[in-house]
């Protein structure tokens, strides 16, 4: 009984996105580490399966540079090209293609920033790309904001996930709006995970206990002072957030209810005082 | 696709053509193929992907696709994001 509770969330609670099932919840990021092997030494301190990956042209005066995937090993983790750096529907389906015949896959982020001091989505043009990429045949997972009213039309758009922000891209403020997010979590069909704005391990716990499907971060784990270890820690985070979304919390009440017996005191009537004596 | 990204073909001597690889134009000696350009440019194939004037260029094609004068290349790899 006991193995079994604990295995539970291996075993009988899946992550499943555009069909393909995974166990890790927790997807991160490969941007700002200080070299591809921390990044690599990370995402397995995190336990991660999915890392995020950006496009970018080669450098044509370094050839031999580090690559990425001579750390992040393709058969090990499930790659998810982005669209950083893409303004437009057009920028985003470009981008894309290469990246799939980069590494072969449809399953990518779909992620068309506008501001740049925010980092906020742009989701008018968001939900263009989107309609362009699922017509090219992508699976997308979408970078999104907190409204529930756009998130229900990003997935009959045919988006694969959901991914609201939690707070701006590399803020680390934790989730600004809890009830935006649960709203968005309840209503959707296709997996909501929280992308973008967690800073630390109880930020990613609090988007899963409100019902999120997964975590994504980067910043959070990348600049921390001890990267490996804060990696880990969100690891658990994400695991212990969806437990206790799956365990259905207490309900929260306004006044003390004692824990213990009221009666068998040590006193002369054996009873506990009233509030009122 | 989009005509005025492309970059009118500048003058290209005589055996040797000129093309433009992710906005720098390059000097080739001769007519190569998609695999040529990469060979020539020290690249390893199975880690990058390649544009030719905005159409993909598959895999299955680096050999059999030649540059012509004035191409416009983009080659591309994975690099860290978030």
């Amino acid at each position: 009984m006991a193995d079994g509770l604990i295995n539970a969330q291996a075993d009988d609670d899946p992550f499943i996105v555009a069909g393909r099932t995974f166990t890790s919840r927790l997807i991160v990021g490969t941007g700002k580490y200080r070299d591809y092997a921390e990044n690599a030494a990370a995402a397995e301190a995190a336990g991660a399966e999915i890392v995020t990956v950006a496009v970018r042209r080669v450098n044509l005066s370094n050839p031999n540079e580090p690559m990425l995937v001579d750390y992040l090993k393709p058969h090990r983790f499930t790659f998810l090209p982005n669209t950083s750096g893409c303004f437009t529907g057009e920028d985003a389906v470009r981008t894309l293609r290469l990246a799939r015949e980069a590494g072969g896959w449809s399953l990518v982020k779909l992620e068309v920033l506008s501001d740049p001091e925010t980092l906020y989505p742009d989701m008018v043009e968001t939900l263009r790309a989107l309609e362009m990429l699922v017509a090219d045949g992508f699976e997308v997972m979408v970078y999104c904001s907190d409204d529930p009213v756009m998130a229900r039309r990003l997935e009959r758009a045919g988006a694969a996930a959901i991914m609201p922000l939690g707070a701006p891209i590399g803020s680390g403020l934790g989730v600004q709006n809890p009830l935006n997010i649960r709203l968005i979590a309840e209503q959707a069909r296709v997996p909501v995970l929280v992308d973008a704005g967690v800073g630390t391990a109880s930020d990613a716990a609090l988007a899963m206990e409100l019902g999120c499907d997964g975590v994504l971060c980067n910043t959070a784990i990348a600049e921390a002072a001890n990267p490996l270890m804060m990696a880990r820690a969100m690891k658990h985070a994400v695991q212990a957030g969806r437990d206790a979304f799956r365990a259905g919390r207490m309900p929260q009440r306004t006044y003390g209810t004692a824990s213990s017996p009221r009666e068998g005191v040590i006193r002369p009537d054996g009873n506990m005082p009233n509030s009122n004596n | 696709m989009n005509d005025a990204s492309r970059k009118t073909n500048p003058p290209a001597a005589p055996n040797e053509l000129t093309i433009t690889v992710n906005g720098e134009a390059t000097a080739l000696p001769r007519a190569v193929s998609i695999r040529g350009v990469l060979e020539h440019l020290g690249l390893a194939e199975g880690k990058v992907a390649v544009e030719r004037n905005r159409e993909i260029v598959p895999r299955s094609q680096f050999d059999e696709m030649f540059v012509e004068n004035g191409d416009a290349l983009e080659i591309v790899r994975f690099v860290g994001g978030g």
